[in-house]
């Protein structure tokens, strides 16, 4: 309807933004590679093909425990582009600022980004600036883009059409450490918690799997929408199941108090360093080795499976033995987490 | 996690699972009044652990879901008025009134805060002083104390541009107007955090007119298997009695100082209920000498004519007569993305529930 307007849950990341990507932008922007709709849009270059993407970051606030807006606008591409198979080759970043923002700040948040970029070994190539008038947008808003080179063999794992019962999901550590790092440093929530954010990149943790000539089915960055819309999206449409073990999922103690005393359930929170794998059943305890040799994946775990049962679904096997499905998270959970 | 992991323990869970397989031979209907029982059992599967015998029931436990469309209506036409804040739990901003919500409202440029307690928004109040601050107070007894505590707080610091639209109901009213309704009830499970507030006096009314169990359970696992236990063992053997089986929190005679808050600052007035209609002393209302208080007293507004739903059969669902799956536009028209029916708004709500969490 022509009166309808953007509500903030439009932005959550779950069902309403994917209907709005699906009916507004996809149906003007048509074309093969859009409609693939994965982490980056994989295309045709000369010997490989080409992993391209772009992310925007409006995180409130934006410096948080474990990093900062900058940080989380490298890693953030970079794992896009890593989570197809892709080696991240180059970023580019644009600045929208608010009039007013101390330069300090600005610096801070800048060699942050350099910092990242050092360690993820991807550098910023290129970049733009605007300034707003004050109140026109909130302190600092980044978006960035990235090229990675994509070897043929890899060019399935971001849609992951050769899943079949029995392969094995992979996490490399604990979720929904993010969101819950940036909700409690928020001002207005008053919790006295020192959470980390997870944000890290993790390309080197992929590579190193990938490497290693373990064959990653599929693979995707555990973001806005947690594990449960990581696991939901996959299994949709799908002939096979995807069942996890709640026991085998790992929550820290600190988030998952936050979780309870907010009713926030940790599969639906953000993570912004955290990778889902599958894999084969073979190949699984081969690839846990590896991650949990890397500094990002030491708690990494073996969370579930591809099932003949529930086809087309996700589902939990909770803690006391009961049995759910996970579904997509609907509304918005968290406003501006990443 | 302490205090938590100890109520979730796998081994704890399958030996009542057991004990109630080994005592419960007749049908029997269970219904729990609490929004967080709701989710708590469809998030940690229990329906899928339990014997055929068992049937549970998602009553009226949902505030927000058992709110009047016009208490929205009103709340957006308070929104609407030039520096009017309307401060409120995150749950209700989405609910649909008649021809909008305030999440709506929100992106038209209305000032709405979400808050976490009457206190934040008492703070509002306060570094606001030249708007005026509306608290939207939903609730059953778990949370009409803590906005009595406001109220009282923003009478003692004599503010004047704080004020309270409530919809705090009590919860016995609806217990006992759900069987008067036919409902098929052989035992409720009583809700937690009310009763914490309460005691269990008030259940016992309901025992001893209707012959109907009511045992008050916790939020976890092994409270609500044990409260199903209980109420399994007294249904087997045609003895209906209160209990508590969440002596970890609630006392027969509940919270005094709570009470004491509410009794002071409420009085009780008919309200209605979504699927229930006009319930008698259902209601809480500010008391005369609390009126400066009072949103609904002291600002002025044209409220919407109140236009019903159609075809939504939350009634039904609240009354635990029809599931949700039942309902022709769940998952279909109404999902939590585009609700229709209060009950798949709040994550509490009964649809929401169901939808998030289907058993399997």
């Amino acid at each position: 309807m022509a009166k309808d307007k953007i509500l903030l849950a439009h932005g959550s990341g779950g069902k309403i933004t994917h209907e709005l990507i699906n009916n507004l932008f996809v149906k003007y922007f048509r074309n093969p590679f859009l409609e693939k709709q994965t982490d980056s849009a994989i295309l045709p270059g000369y010997n490989e093909f080409l992993a391209f993407t772009t992310d925007g970051f409006v995180v409130d606030p934006i410096f948080f425990p474990g990093g900062d807006i900058g940080k989380l606008a490298v890693a953030g591409t970079v794992n896009d582009l890593a989570v197809s198979g892709a080696v991240p080759k180059y970023l580019s970043c644009s600045f929208i600022i608010e009039e007013g923002l101390l330069i300090s700040d600005l610096e801070k948040i800048v060699a942050s980004m350099a910092e990242e970029a050092a360690k993820a070994d991807v550098p910023i190539v290129t970049g733009d600036t605007k300034v707003v008038n004050k109140s026109k947008c909130d302190k600092i808003f980044i978006t960035t883009s990235g090229i990675g080179f994509l070897p043929d063999v890899h060019k399935k794992i971001s849609t992951g059409p050769d899943i079949h019962p029995g392969d094995k999901i992979i996490i490399n550590g604990s979720i929904a450490d993010h969101g819950m790092a940036v909700l409690a440093a928020r001002n207005d929530m008053e919790l006295q918690a020192e959470i980390l954010s997870d944000c890290a990149s993790l390309n080197g943790l992929i590579r190193s799997v990938l490497d290693a000539g373990i064959n990653i089915k599929f693979m995707r960055d555990a973001t806005r929408g947690g594990l449960a819309n990581v696991m939901a999206e996959l299994s949709s449409g799908k002939s096979y199941g995807l069942h996890l073990d709640e026991n085998k999922i790992l929550v820290q103690e600190n988030v998952r108090g936050i979780c309870e005393i907010l009713g926030f359930d940790p599969l639906y929170v953000a993570n912004e360093g955290k990778v889902v794998m599958v894999t084969g059943e073979k190949d699984a305890e081969k690839a846990l080795e590896i991650i949990k040799k890397h500094q990002h994946g030491r708690d990494a775990a073996i969370i579930g499976e591809a099932t003949t049962e529930h086809p087309g679904k996700a589902w939990l096997t909770t803690g006391i033995g009961g049995k759910r499905i996970i579904d997509m998270l609907a509304g918005e959970q968290l406003p501006r987490i990443c | 996690m302490k205090f938590i992991d100890e109520y979730r323990d796998r081994e704890l869970v399958q030996r009542i699972l057991k004990e109630i397989r080994h005592i419960s031979t007749r049908d029997i209907s269970l219904m729990e009044v609490c929004g967080g029982h709701t989710m708590a059992i469809q998030k940690f599967g229990i329906p899928s652990l339990l014997p055929t015998t068992i049937k549970l029931l998602s009553g009226p436990g949902c505030p927000v879901c058992v709110s009047s469309r016009r208490f929205i209506d009103h709340a957006i036409a308070i929104a609407r008025k030039e520096k009017h804040i309307i401060a409120t739990f995150g749950d209700l901003i989405r609910v649909p009134g008649s021809t909008s919500s305030l999440e709506k409202e929100k992106a038209n440029g209305a000032d709405i805060r979400i808050v976490y307690s009457i206190l934040d928004a008492i703070n509002l109040a306060k570094s606001h002083p030249d708007h005026k601050i509306v608290f939207l107070g939903i609730g059953f007894e778990t949370t009409a104390p803590g906005t009595a505590l406001g109220i009282l707080k923003a009478k003692q610091e004599q503010l004047h541009n704080f004020s309270l639209l409530s919809s705090h109901k009590i919860m016995p009213p609806a217990m006992e107007a759900l069987i008067d309704e036919g409902v098929q009830i052989d035992g409720y499970i009583a809700p937690g955090h009310v009763s914490t507030i309460t005691g269990t006096g008030m259940y016992q009314k309901i025992t001893k007119k209707y012959k109907v169990g009511c045992v008050v359970a916790g939020f976890e696992p092994t409270d609500l298997l044990k409260a199903i236990y209980m109420l399994v063992q007294q249904h087997e053997h045609d003895n209906p009695k209160v209990e508590i089986a969440y002596t970890r929190a609630v006392r027969s005679e509940g919270n005094k100082k709570a009470k004491e808050a509410m009794e002071e600052v409420f009085e009780l007035q008919d309200d209605w209920w979504r699927g229930l209609g006009i319930l008698p002393a259902s209601g809480l209302k500010l008391r005369d000498i609390y009126r400066n208080f009072d949103a609904s007293e002291v600002i002025e507004v044209d409220i919407e004519p109140t236009k019903e739903d159609k075809g939504c059969i939350c009634g039904e669902i609240l009354k635990g007569i029809s599931k949700p799956s039942d309902c022709k536009l769940f998952g279909r028209v109404c999902t939590p993305q585009a609700p229709v029916g209060a009950c798949m708004v709040s994550s509490e709500g009964a649809c929401a529930a169901f939808y998030r969490y289907r058993g399997s």
